[in-house]
């Protein structure tokens, strides 16, 4: 196992804690398809146990799941719609079939490829990861949320594909456990199930609807595979509206996620979709496209309100999106 | 090489295509494919290679990676012969009981890593080369292609990789058959000429005889053939080579003979060795 970082990653970045960890772990090697955004400083530091294998996504997961084979932990970067579809068959079949511990950093995927194109919308990644038998799954809220989420993903056994975040938190988060998601607040009219960078306008909106006087529940997925099918069956037995949010493809994602437990569990529910329904999202700067694509907190609370049939709520007070620090 | 030890492994890879003929039946097996390689992976195994059945587990041990997955015949005809596996598990093949399939995986002893998807393999063997000489170990790490396989561009890409990172301890060996699965690569996605190409992404190149113990252990002695380049050994071979009756042709690729064809088969490879063994194998059969 990698050694458990104590509670001094809320003090760290992304790079900091990879660093800090393969210090403590020579098992952890960073590789990157020359993807250094989050991973700049590295080189010199970890020396042999840092590879850019160049522009070549199949080529470095290849090449990761050798490493693995000889009990390495590779830590892979790249943007995550290149690693999970470019080198899709090479993550299913080189590591998922022999169920490596190859930890998968994706960045950028969903909406903080902002203005970018929808070349670089990974917003499939979570439907195609988690087909993948053995394939853990996780998206972070936020950096914080980030930073207390991967030391655990990174000691696991299991392969995993990380959604990466590195926007600053708007909330103060809990410990984090492997297939628990966290309860933000409990609530008889409507829950907001969501994951990844949605969270802060997830956090907005759920205010809203509270000032409107709802009783609005909200949970943070963070592990979509293994899922918290607990906390999501709880929500359902409350009665009241479920919202799945998420900037991903409305099919294969959260929303599937849930119509699959109801299934299973010969439930059903109110369930209001808030992803993207057979389309790409309109390529601009991050508020922009969140505004134009109607999920800032403000159209979230609207597009929820609506479906309660709320007539007297506007909720006319525009939200301010933080802009994304988009570096390739 | 002496001649002895030359009759020796002539000897093995008569057993070895003896397996592969028996296989080609009751749901067949890639036959043409595993024959091309066969004298490759008898040298490689028999008289190359730092990999026994009893130190598998050691990871200072050599590794070969069979990434042209559908000469896994061939593979393991080697195995049983040499003890990696006992010869009956063969007679499991393609049941569902065993893992006895027509791409190798690794519930064989021996089989480092599965294969079947083309253009896999130079990748992971690629990573375990990193990790070798991470860890200042003195091990070599071969990966087998295919030549049809080299469409794929995840071939090249690790080459050039390799090459960027002066990988010496990897080697990348071409079973040169000449065909894809069902035409000569040359009709359909020209490779000549290939040594070039290879040389051209940073690789140290040789191309040999494959079916020539003497050219194979020549070359493969030589490995490193270069301290900052990875190396390339392109193997010409012969499709189906040991029984001229399929020889070269692009219907033989995957066979599913009869059992009475079969018979034929043996006595058909039989008599072609029989002209270059003189030992008494042949004569006590």
């Amino acid at each position: 196992m990698l050694r458990k970082l104590s509670m001094t990653y809320l003090y760290m970045n992304y790079e900091q804690l990879i660093h800090e960890t393969a210090l403590a772990d020579e098992r952890l090697i960073v590789m990157t398809a020359e993807n250094r955004a989050l991973i700049r400083n590295l080189p010199g530091p970890l020396g042999q146990r840092f590879i850019d294998t160049g522009i070549t996504e199949q080529t470095m997961i290849g090449a990761a799941a050798g490493l693995a084979l000889r009990g390495r932990v590779p830590v892979v970067h790249a943007l995550a719609t290149f690693l999970t579809l470019r080198a899709f068959e090479f993550i299913r079949t080189d590591v998922g079939i022999a169920n490596l511990p190859v930890k998968i950093s994706s960045f950028v995927p969903g909406f903080l490829s902002d203005g970018n194109g929808p070349t670089h919308q990974a917003i499939e990644d979570i439907s195609l990861m988690r087909g993948i038998p053995g394939m853990t799954v996780f998206a972070a809220a936020d950096e914080q949320d980030m930073l207390a989420m991967l030391p655990a993903i990174w000691a696991s056994p299991s392969p995993a594909y990380v959604r990466v975040n590195t926007r600053p938190a708007t909330y103060q988060h809990a410990p984090f456990e492997i297939g628990k998601a966290e309860i933000v607040s409990e609530g008889y009219d409507v829950t907001i199930l969501t994951y990844g960078m949605l969270f802060e306008q997830a956090l907005i909106a759920k205010d809203l609807l509270t000032e409107a006087g709802y009783s609005v529940g909200l949970v943070n997925l963070r592990s979509l595979k293994p899922l918290d099918s607990a906390a999501v069956l709880n929500v359902v037995k409350t009665g009241g509206l479920v919202v799945t949010l998420e900037d991903h493809f409305q099919m294969g994602g959260l929303y599937s996620i849930v119509a699959e437990l109801l299934l299973e569990n010969e439930l059903t529910a109110k369930v209001l979709p808030l992803a993207l329904k057979e389309k790409w999202y309109k390529p601009g700067r991050l508020s922009e496209v969140l505004e134009y694509e109607g999920f800032t907190g403000q159209h979230i609370a609207r597009r929820i309100g609506e479906k309660l049939g709320d007539k007297a709520n506007a909720f006319n007070e525009r939200t301010e999106v933080i802009e994304n620090q988009f570096a390739e | 090489m002496t001649s002895e030890k030359q009759n020796e492994l002539k000897e093995l890879a008569l057993r070895v295509r003896e397996h592969i003929v028996r296989l080609s039946t009751d749901g067949g097996c890639f036959t043409g494919a595993s024959l091309s390689c066969a004298d490759l992976l008898v040298y490689l195994y028999a008289d190359f290679l730092n990999v026994r059945p009893d130190n598998l587990q050691d990871p200072e041990r050599d590794y070969l990676f069979l990434s042209k997955g559908h000469d896994v015949p061939a593979l393991y005809g080697v195995f049983a012969e040499l003890g990696f596996m006992p010869k009956e598990r063969l007679n499991n093949h393609l049941k569902t009981s065993d893992s006895i399939y027509w791409h190798p995986n690794r519930s064989v002893p021996g089989v480092e890593f599965h294969s079947g998807s083309l253009g896999h393999l130079p990748s992971v063997a690629m990573g375990v080369a990193l990790d070798a000489r991470l860890r200042g170990q003195d091990q070599k790490v071969i990966v087998i292609t295919g030549d049809g396989e080299l469409n794929e561009g995840t071939c090249w890409e690790a080459v050039l990789v390799a090459s960027a990172h002066k990988l010496n301890n990897l080697t990348f060996v071409v079973d040169r058959n000449h065909f894809q699965a069902n035409i000569a690569t040359e009709e359909l996605i020209p490779l000549e000429p290939l040594a070039p190409k290879f040389e051209a992404f940073g690789a140290e190149v040789r191309r040999i005889d494959g079916h020539d113990f003497v050219a194979l252990e020549e070359a493969f002695q030589d490995l490193p053939f270069s301290d900052t380049k990875p190396s390339v050994i392109i193997c010409d071979t012969v499709r189906g080579r040991g029984l001229p009756s399929i020889e070269r042709r692009a219907d033989r690729w995957f066979c599913n003979f009869s059992s009475d064809e079969v018979t034929e088969l043996l006595k058909e490879l039989h008599s072609q060795e029989a002209t270059t063994l003189t030992s008494e194998t042949l004569t006590v059969r």
